[in-house]
C-alpha cells in the first residue's frame, strides 16, 4: 500500500461523502422541521434515478441538464406526499410511534413495488452521458468525473441552503416553524405550507443527487435500499437535524468507507461506517452537531 | 374494571385454545400440499411476529432488525447439525439462548436510544451481521448452506414426505408465543412495558425499572424469534445470509403486528392470518410478469393501517377492549 493509493481512495472517498452528505441533507432537513424520519428517502432517491435515466433514453437529455427539472420533479413529489400521508400520520394519536415509522415505510414498499412492476427488477445505466466514465489526473491522482462534478453540486447546493435557510423569508418561516410549529400560526404563518415546502426542498436536494448518481451507477428498484442505510447513518452521525451535520457526516462517511475498503474485502467496506456510526451514537446518542 | 379485565382474560384464552384446537384438524382436511405450505407460512410469521411485537408493541422499543435474531437461531441450528450432528432441537434452545443473550448484549447500548435512533440503529446491527455472515467462510458465506436430508424423523426434525409434522411444530410455536404475550400481558413485566411505552420518564418516576425491563423484553423476544429461525431453517432446508437475515424479514415479521393491532394480544395473529395468504396468493397469481404486486399491496396495507385504523384490526372486531387495555 503505497501513499499514492491511499491519498487516491482518501480523494476518491471525500468526493463520494459529500454527494453522501447531499443524498442525506433532504432527510435531516425534515426530520429538523417536523421530528419526523421519511423512511421512503431512499426510494425518493430511486425514482429521481428513474426519471434521470428515462429523460436521457428518450429524450437524450444528458443526467447534468436533467438534474434541474428531476429536482423540480422530486419537489412536486415530495410535497404532494407531506399533503397525502405525512400530515395525517403526524396527527395519529394512538401509536404515534409507529405510525411515523410505518406510514414513509408503507410508502417505500410501494413505490419500490410500482418500480418493479413498471419497471422490471433489471439494472438499468445511461450509457453514454458527458461525464460517464471519465477521469481527470490532478498531480497524478485520477479523480472520476462525475464525482467530481457531483462533490461540486453538493458544496454549491449545501451553500445554497445556508443562504437559503439564513437568509430568506421562507427560511426563516422554516426556522421558526422548527422552533414552535405553534406559534407561527400566531404570526400568521400557515404551518402546512411550510411543512409541504420542506418536503418539497428535501426531496429536491435527494433528487438532484439521484440525478447525478445515475451517471454512474446501476439503476434498478432496490437500489434506494443501500443508500439509505448510509443516509440515516449519516445523519444520525452528524446529528438528526443539523444540516450542516448531514454535510460533515456525509464526509467522515465517504472518508471511513475509503479507509475501510483499504483494510478490509471490499464487501465489508460498509462495516466500517456501520461500526463507526455505532461508536459514535453510543457515545454521544444525539450525534456529533445535533443538538436537542 | 380489575373483574372486567380478569373476565377477558379467560375469555381470550378459551377463545384461543379452541382456535387452536381448529387449526389442527384443518390440516387433516386440507391435503393440498401448497395450501398446507401456506398454512405452514401463516403460522410461522404469527409467532414470529407476536414474538417481536413484545419488544416492540408492548414495549414500544420498535426494532426493524429482528432478522438478526431470525438468523442467529437459523445458523446455529444448521451449523451445529451439519458440522457437529448436534440434533436440531438442542440447536434450537441454543440459538435461542445465544440470541437472548445478543439481544442483552446489544440492549445495552441501544436502549439508551429513541424512537427512530432506537428504529434506526437496530437495522444498521441487524445489517452489521448479514455482512459478517455473508464473508464468514466456515459458515457457507454468500453460498449459504444446504441441510442434508438425512431421513424423516422427529428426532432430526426433517420430514421430505409430508407437511405436517412442521404444521404441527409451527402450530404449537404460535400458540407458545400467544401464550406467553398472553401471561406477560398480565405479569408485573406486562405492565412495566406498557408504562415504558407510554411514557419512560414518567415510568421511571413511579419505580419502574426502565432499563431493565426493555432488557427483559428484548431478551424474550429474541429467544422466540431465534426458534423461529431455526424451525425455518430445517423447514426449507437451505438457508443464505440474505434470505435468511436480509431486511425484508425484519420487516416482515413486523407487518402482521402493524397491520392486526401493534401492543396488543391478538393483532400479530390476525395480521398474520391476512396479510400472509395475501401476499403469497399474489405472488403466485400475478406470477413472474407482475412481480411487485404484492409488494404494492402490503406497502398499500401498511399506509391505510398506519392512517385510518392506528390501533390496527383487531380495534374493529372489539371496539370495547380498547378501553379496557388502557
Amino acid at each position: 500500500m503505497t501513499a499514492e493509493t491511499i491519498i487516491q481512495s482518501l480523494a476518491s472517498g471525500l468526493l463520494m461523502g459529500l454527494l453522501y452528505g447531499l443524498i442525506a441533507v433532504g432527510l435531516a432537513l425534515i426530520f429538523g422541521l417536523m421530528d419526523v424520519v421519511n423512511f421512503a428517502h431512499g426510494e425518493f432517491l430511486m425514482i429521481a434515478m428513474y426519471a434521470s435515466f428515462f429523460l436521457f433514453a428518450f429524450f437524450a437529455i444528458d443526467p447534468l441538464l436533467a438534474a434541474p427539472l428531476v429536482a423540480a420533479a422530486l419537489f412536486v413529489f415530495g410535497a404532494v406526499v407531506y399533503l397525502l400521508i405525512v400530515r395525517f400520520a403526524v396527527r395519529a394519536k394512538a401509536n404515534a410511534g409507529m405510525v411515523q415509522i410505518f406510514s414513509t415505510f408503507g410508502l417505500a414498499i410501494v413505490m419500490r413495488g410500482v418500480a418493479q412492476f413498471f419497471f422490471t427488477p433489471d439494472y438499468r445505466s445511461v450509457t453514454h452521458s458527458w461525464l460517464g466514465g471519465k477521469t481527470i489526473s490532478i498531480g497524478g491522482i485520477f479523480l472520476p468525473q462525475p464525482q467530481l462534478i457531483g462533490a461540486a453540486v453538493a458544496m454549491a447546493a449545501f451553500g445554497g441552503l445556508y443562504f437559503f435557510i439564513n437568509r430568506t423569508d421562507f427560511g426563516r418561516a422554516l426556522e421558526a416553524t422548527r422552533e414552535d410549529a405553534g406559534a407561527v400560526a400566531l404570526v400568521g404563518i400557515d404551518k402546512n405550507r411550510v411543512f409541504a415546502l420542506g418536503w418539497g426542498l428535501g426531496a429536491a436536494l435527494v433528487g438532484l443527487a439521484g440525478a447525478i448518481m445515475s451517471i454512474f451507477f446501476y439503476i434498478y428498484p432496490d437500489v434506494g435500499a443501500s443508500f439509505a442505510l448510509i443516509a440515516y447513518v449519516t445523519v444520525a452521525l452528524g446529528g438528526f437535524g443539523s444540516v450542516f451535520g448531514a454535510f460533515a457526516g456525509g464526509i467522515i462517511v465517504g472518508l471511513v468507507e475509503a479507509t475501510t475498503a483499504l483494510i478490509l474485502p471490499p464487501s465489508l467496506k460498509s462495516v466500517g461506517i456501520y461500526a463507526v456510526y455505532l461508536l459514535v451514537v453510543f457515545v454521544r446518542p444525539r450525534g456529533l452537531f445535533g443538538s436537542m | 374494571m380489575d373483574t372486567d379485565f380478569a373476565k377477558r382474560r379467560r375469555r381470550d384464552l378459551i377463545v384461543a385454545f379452541c382456535l387452536a384446537a381448529i387449526a389442527a384438524v384443518v390440516p387433516l382436511f386440507v391435503k393440498d400440499s401448497y395450501v398446507q405450505n401456506i398454512m405452514v407460512l401463516t403460522l410461522m410469521w404469527a409467532a414470529l411476529s407476536q414474538s417481536w411485537n413484545i419488544l416492540s408493541g408492548y414495549c414500544g422499543q420498535i426494532s426493524l432488525g429482528h432478522a438478526l435474531y431470525f438468523g442467529i437461531g437459523a445458523y446455529t441450528t444448521t451449523l451445529l447439525f451439519t458440522k457437529f450432528g448436534v440434533l436440531p432441537w438442542f440447536g434450537m434452545l441454543g440459538g435461542g439462548l445465544i440470541s437472548a443473550v445478543i439481544a442483552m448484549g446489544l440492549g445495552y447500548p441501544c436502549f439508551r436510544l429513541r424512537g427512530h435512533y432506537f428504529a434506526i440503529a437496530t437495522i444498521v446491527i441487524a445489517e452489521i451481521g448479514l455482512l459478517l455472515f455473508h464473508n464468514w467462510d466456515w459458515a457457507g458465506a454468500a453460498l449459504g448452506i444446504e441441510i442434508p436430508v438425512r431421513g424423516d424423523s422427529w428426532l432430526k426434525f426433517q420430514f421430505a414426505r409430508s407437511k405436517l409434522p412442521y404444521f404441527y411444530f409451527a402450530l404449537a410455536l404460535a400458540c407458545v408465543a400467544w401464550f406467553v404475550t398472553w401471561w406477560l400481558e398480565d405479569s408485573k413485566w406486562g405492565y412495566w412495558w406498557r408504562a415504558v411505552k407510554d411514557n419512560p420518564d414518567a415510568a421511571e418516576s413511579l419505580g419502574v425499572v426502565v432499563f431493565n425491563s426493555k432488557m427483559g423484553a428484548a431478551a424474550v423476544s429474541a429467544f422466540l424469534v431465534a426458534v423461529g429461525g431455526s424451525f425455518y431453517a430445517q423447514f426449507v432446508s437451505y438457508i443464505d445470509p440474505e434470505s435468511i437475515m436480509g431486511f425484508h424479514i425484519s420487516l416482515l415479521m413486523a407487518l402482521p403486528a402493524v397491520l392486526g393491532g401493534i401492543g396488543t394480544l391478538w393483532g400479530p395473529m390476525l395480521g398474520a392470518v391476512i396479510l400472509i395468504p395475501v401476499t403469497e396468493l399474489t405472488r403466485s397469481y400475478a406470477g413472474g410478469s407482475g412481480r411487485g404486486v404484492d409488494l404494492i399491496v402490503y406497502g398499500g396495507l401498511i399506509i391505510a393501517i398506519s392512517l385510518a385504523r392506528p390501533q390496527g384490526l383487531v380495534s374493529l372486531f372489539t371496539p370495547r377492549r380498547k378501553e379496557a387495555t388502557r
